[in-house]
């Protein structure tokens, strides 16, 4: 029993050894420790663009070779003074729009950007004529006369002669 | 009952959707390079390193780029469909090494000289080719992958077509089965080479 949780101890251990290695292990691309205002594009750009390898990553999150490549790339044409939409756009031109975490509104893209707002309109739909259905069924359930209503108590009478 | 029916209806509609989506390779991403002229790039020849190719050189041919490195899994899967395409064809084939020594991970790339990068680049490429058959024509070595990222690289191994006129033409990311072969790059050759 001892040596079952001294192993079970030992296990977590090393669990926590690893993850602690684990960020040291990461290749970190130089930084541009002294331009800090290049250092913030090249992050506000990297969030916006896919890293292609993971698919589900954008390149600031991406230790992906790849990744790393493009952030040197894109650090490259911040340093030669290339503006936003010209970086995003030597990107497009290499890897398409699926690079582009908000891709262009257009024919291709209109259900993606479309989509759920057209969900949205659907539900009000239903919700809406069941309401007004919900409301037509109220509207006829209308209240017992009071020859009904004597009838009613007769009958529940009857039923229970007390 | 009618009713149900609608919410039926609704969900196989839902399961047709997704059996669809399902279906389709997430790797398959359309590139934006197709119909585009090939990037232009000069680079230094495995065979004779002091000599250059670029795509000028291959001007009024169709001819095929196929993407490698000698650490790439799947490249060595794909290696004895091009092999036997290089028999067959009269179509030229250009590799274009990618990354041989820093993609593959095992090396530290701070403790290493560009001289002796190269150097172990050439002798790795010419090394693996000698091994497993060398099916290219000429095989050209982008040591840092710049040039791969003109091309929009972001999975070994990938091929393109390019034609007569130097425009891209097809690109398939992955390796080439024997299927892909007959059934979509050879008739598209055909039809370049008319």
């Amino acid at each position: 029993m001892i040596s079952r949780n001294f192993a079970l101890i030992l296990v977590f251990a090393s669990f926590f050894g690893l993850t602690a290695a684990l960020p040291t292990m990461a290749e970190e691309a130089a930084p541009l420790a002294a331009d800090p205002v290049a250092e913030k594009r090249l992050l506000e750009l990297s969030n916006e663009l896919r890293c292609l390898v993971c698919q589900n990553q954008t390149i600031a999150d991406s230790n992906a070779e790849l990744a790393v490549d493009l952030r040197r790339e894109i650090r490259g044409m911040i340093q030669a003074g290339k503006t936003n939409p010209e970086i995003i756009d030597f990107m497009v031109v290499r890897y398409g729009d699926f690079v582009l975490y908000r891709p262009p509104v257009k024919g291709i893209t209109l259900l993606l950007w479309g989509g759920p707002i057209a969900l949205m309109l659907i539900g009000f739909f239903i919700m809406q004529r069941y309401l007004r259905q919900r409301a037509k069924r109220v509207a006829k359930d209308q209240p017992l006369t009071a020859d009904e209503a004597q009838r009613a108590e007769a009958l529940l009478k009857e039923l229970d002669p007390k | 009952m009618n009713r149900y029916f609608w919410i039926l209806g609704a969900f196989v509609a839902l399961v047709a959707l997704l059996a669809v989506g399902l279906g389709l390779n997430p790797r398959d991403v359309p590139s934006p390079l197709v119909g585009k002229p090939a990037p232009a790039f000069t680079l230094p020849v495995l065979a004779a390193p002091e000599t250059t190719l670029s795509p000028k050189d291959m001007q009024g041919k169709v001819w095929l780029l196929n993407v490698w490195a000698s650490w790439c899994v799947s490249c060595r899967q794909e290696h004895p469909v091009l092999v036997e395409f290089s028999r067959i064809a009269s179509v030229p084939l250009l590799g274009l090494n990618y990354k041989e020594v820093r993609g593959d991970g095992g090396f530290d790339m701070g403790k290493m000289s560009a001289d002796e990068e190269k150097k172990l680049a050439f002798q790795r490429a010419s090394q693996w080719l000698s091994q497993h058959g060398n099916p290219y024509t000429a095989t050209i070595m982008d040591l840092d992958g710049r040039v791969g990222i003109d091309y929009g690289v972001y999975g070994v191994p990938e091929t393109y077509v390019i034609d007569k006129a130097g425009v891209i033409r097809m690109k398939h990311t992955g390796p080439i089965s024997p299927e892909i072969l007959s059934k979509k790059i050879m008739p598209l050759l055909a039809e370049l080479n008319k």
